[in-house]
């Protein structure tokens, strides 16, 4: 039996493998793709860390501009272990060979790493790869993972999480290439499964995959979740495609600008202050663009040459010359896998969560910009020491085979089952319920009226199915399963969002438009059994 | 508009109708799977060109679906030399083990000063997004399955090229069997690769670090300089054949 099975295999899964096997811990990183096509790859703009290399900065500026973005929901001793360890792990990256940006200061080692401004932050503070920041580190951390020998299973999904009396044991999985469905036993689970923005179907600038299954299985056993209603929107993505345009744009002197060429908002505020000034701008009948243009072709190209190749490809624009159409789409949960200081799940002993899957409480209302990237590979450490830890603590008997045989049963039922609704247009539906009604500025009628149309929606689930009845390399099938988990998720989201009558980080509501105090608190939900805490 | 989908089944062209106007090859593909024929089968991530998940082979041509716009007779193939799992999704196992034996990856790290310059000479290798394009078109595959190819070289040099590296020859030794010298220099993986890199530049300047560690190419010894050789083993003009 393995000490730890990871998995999800993005910038926290493969940080998570790397710190277990260095510990002393045989491990095995299954994910439902390819490590290198997860949504890390995504992150553009950079990963936060106090070098103070560019300007005057300290690790306590840091963590006062997160736990002010956070608007007193994060756990502060978290932001400070994230915020302090932040230049060990860049120096950690720097020595797996990450190609950070540079300074031309004749000095050495990190203290050569350039650093831009984000939103929200008090100096320049995220080091960055021009814009392929999460592509440059997820690389370099997938050659180390094949330098350190990790094993990994490629195109294996999540099925379940095995449990025995509130503890891990395991997991089941289909693999997808033979449609089999398989167990793996392990002393201790790492999720490391990724976001749901992907609920938000064709309004995310999220990888198709975002549909939070990991989150979705830790409520199926018997796990919590925690302040799901709070969900990012990237102020800038483009119009037609909603392709994100990474805020270190806006960072490096980009403009926003109505259609009358006026600005309205300062463009270095947090996401979730940006985001409602550009809806608001949409809702009066302005169109909406990002400014790039005093920057000079030449400069662009150096900071933002993916920015400007998605411009033309999929706006038909030179942002050279051109204004870029934007709008505010889902980006980035803060909720999630409900987890303690430890990064234990709450409910699941032996069982941890890390990066977006997780709430680690570091995001609290509103995330940073270039805090992500730094969650996971901080916190990717820590959860892959701990997981080890528990791991050599636990005894090693394995768990029969209930929940596989059980898991076997239900995917058979749904190749053999006679398809009577095509499941892709509710998808499509769910994406649209969501960006309207459960979107950036939110209204208690409208929320009802979201949960009810997902009350029945998961009643006409129960026709629809899937039509291409192959048992091997069947995305039809994972398309379904991944729907599934999106609708299992999305009650969680809507209750949460009505519960909460206050606006408070991206969670704004009309009617209830400041933070009160009462509500300063988690929302934590697991199965048949709602609670608050703290 | 129209175009062609290689099916694996029945190892034909069907043929898909689609709504006219400008369309991504990626949002062409899931509307056919989604409103026609569920059992299409592909493989996508990012929809953006930077997860390396969706390329395929548009008219003979790698391209990503995500960026290629369709024009109404296109015939979409999978990648070539991948074993085909259904339709256009295909195995891209065979990643993994070329890297792992090009050992692309820091042996031995030590700090150096790094400046805007040195970023520069690894800026573009550091793109890849492993889309196995350059593999795919690359003719080598043909006549010698183990080659180790160009992502894996271009990422093998861009690690060897990096100050923070202290023992590049180590990488060095490991692309000399099936690696810098079993090119043929013929720059197909470079016009295909979405992301602008130039493997064959960077084979290039491998050959020129592995002559500065003792190696010598391996094919020198045997070659005719009786008559020309424009064959390179069959596939384009090799430039050091006859001389």
């Amino acid at each position: 039996m393995i000490d730890v099975l990871i998995i999800g295999s993005g910038g926290a899964g493969l940080t998570a493998a790397l710190a277990a096997k260095n510990a002393g811990a045989s491990v095995t990183v299954a994910g439902k793709a390819y490590p290198t096509n997860s949504q890390t790859s995504m992150a553009q703009g950079g990963m936060n860390a106090a070098l103070g290399n560019v300007g005057e900065d300290h690790v306590s500026s840091h963590i006062a501009d997160t736990i002010k973005s956070a608007h007193g929901l994060c756990d502060e001793e978290m932001v400070q272990q994230m915020c302090e360890d932040a230049p060990g792990t860049i120096a950690w990256l720097e020595r797996l060979g990450v190609p950070f940006s540079r300074l031309d200061n004749e000095k050495s080692g990190t203290q050569t790493i350039a650093q831009r401004q984000m939103g929200g932050a008090s100096a320049k503070r995220a080091c960055y790869a021009q814009d392929y920041t999460g592509l440059k580190i997820l690389h370099t951390l997938y050659d180390t993972c094949l330098k350190e020998k990790i094993h990994f299973l490629d195109e294996y999904y999540l099925l379940n999480l095995i449990t025995e009396e509130g503890t891990v044991k395991g997991a089941t999985f289909l693999d997808i290439r033979t449609g089999k469905v398989k167990q793996i036993n392990a002393k201790s689970v790492i999720m490391a499964t990724g976001g749901y923005g992907a609920l938000y179907h064709g309004f995310t600038t999220n990888a198709y995959g975002s549909t939070g299954d990991g989150i979705a299985a830790v409520l199926r056993a018997g796990g919590a979740v925690s302040d799901m209603e709070f969900i990012q929107f990237h102020p800038t993505a483009l119009k037609h495609s909603c392709i994100l345009v990474s805020e270190s744009a806006r960072g490096e002197g980009g403009y926003l600008v109505n259609e009358k060429g006026e600005r309205f908002v300062d463009e270095l505020k947090p996401r979730d202050e940006v985001a409602r000034a550009i809806f608001s701008q949409i809702k009066e009948g302005q169109r909406v663009f990002l400014d790039v243009r005093h920057l000079g072709e030449a400069k662009l190209m150096e900071l933002l040459p993916q920015e400007v190749e998605l411009c033309k490809l999929h706006e038909h624009v030179d942002p050279a010359t051109e204004l870029i159409p934007i709008k505010p789409v889902a980006h980035y949960s803060m909720g999630g896998i409900d987890v303690d200081t430890a990064l234990e799940v709450n409910g699941i002993k032996g069982c941890f969560a890390v990066g977006e899957c997780s709430n680690a409480k570091v995001h609290g209302a509103n995330r940073l910009g270039g805090n992500s990237l730094l969650e996971i590979t901080t916190f990717g450490k820590v959860a892959g020491e701990n997981a080890y830890k528990y791991a050599v603590s636990v005894s090693s008997k394995a768990a029969d085979d209930t929940q596989q045989q059980k898991d076997a049963g239900e995917i058979e039922a749904l190749l053999s089952q006679k398809e009577t609704a095509n499941f892709y247009p509710y998808r499509e539906k769910l994406g649209n319920l969501f960006y309207d009604k459960v979107g950036i500025v939110r209204e208690n009628d409208q929320l009802n009226e979201a949960l009810n149309e997902i009350t029945m929606m998961q009643e006409t689930k129960k026709e629809m199915g899937i039509s291409d009845k192959s048992p091997t390399n069947n995305q039809n099938l994972i398309d379904f399963l991944e729907f599934q988990n999106a609708l299992l998720l999305a009650p969680t989201i809507i209750s949460a969002a009505i519960a909460r009558d206050e606006s408070r980080g991206a969670h704004y509501k009309v009617g209830f438009e400041h933070e009160d105090e009462a509500l300063k608190k988690h929302r934590v939900l697991q199965w048949k059994k709602e609670e608050t805490c703290k | 508009m129209q175009i062609k989908i290689l099916r694996s089944e029945t190892n034909t062209h069907q043929l898909y109708t689609l709504p006219a106007g400008e369309i991504p090859l990626l949002n062409a593909l899931s509307y056919i799977k989604e409103t026609q024929d569920a059992t299409l089968t592909f493989s996508a991530g990012c929809r953006a060109s930077v997860c390396g998940t969706c390329a395929v082979r548009v008219n003979g041509r790698e391209e990503l679906a995500c960026a290629y716009k369709v024009k109404s007779g296109d015939i979409i193939e999978p990648l070539q030399y991948h074993p085909v799992l259904r339709d256009l999704k295909v195995d891209k196992h065979k990643a993994k083990e070329t890297l792992l034996t090009s050992t692309a990856w820091l042996h031995s790290t030590q700090e150096a000063s790094l400046t805007p310059s040195d970023e520069r000479l690894s800026e573009t290798q550091t793109d890849c997004i492993l889309c196995d394009s350059c593999y795919s078109a690359c003719p080598v595959y043909a006549v010698n399955p183990d080659f180790l190819g160009p992502f894996a070289l271009t990422r093998a040099y861009r690690y060897s090229a990096d100050k923070r590296e202290g023992d590049m020859k180590n990488i060095i030794d490991n692309i000399q069997s099936n690696g810098v010298w079993d090119c043929t220099l013929c720059g197909e993986c470079t016009a295909v690769c979405p992301k602008g890199i130039d493997p064959k530049m960077d084979i290039t300047m491998l050959r020129g670090l592995s002559v500065q560690e003792g190696y010598n190419d391996p094919s020198f010894a045997t070659q005719s300089f009786g008559t020309p050789d424009f064959g390179g083993g069959g596939f384009g003009f090799d430039p050091n054949a006859g001389f």
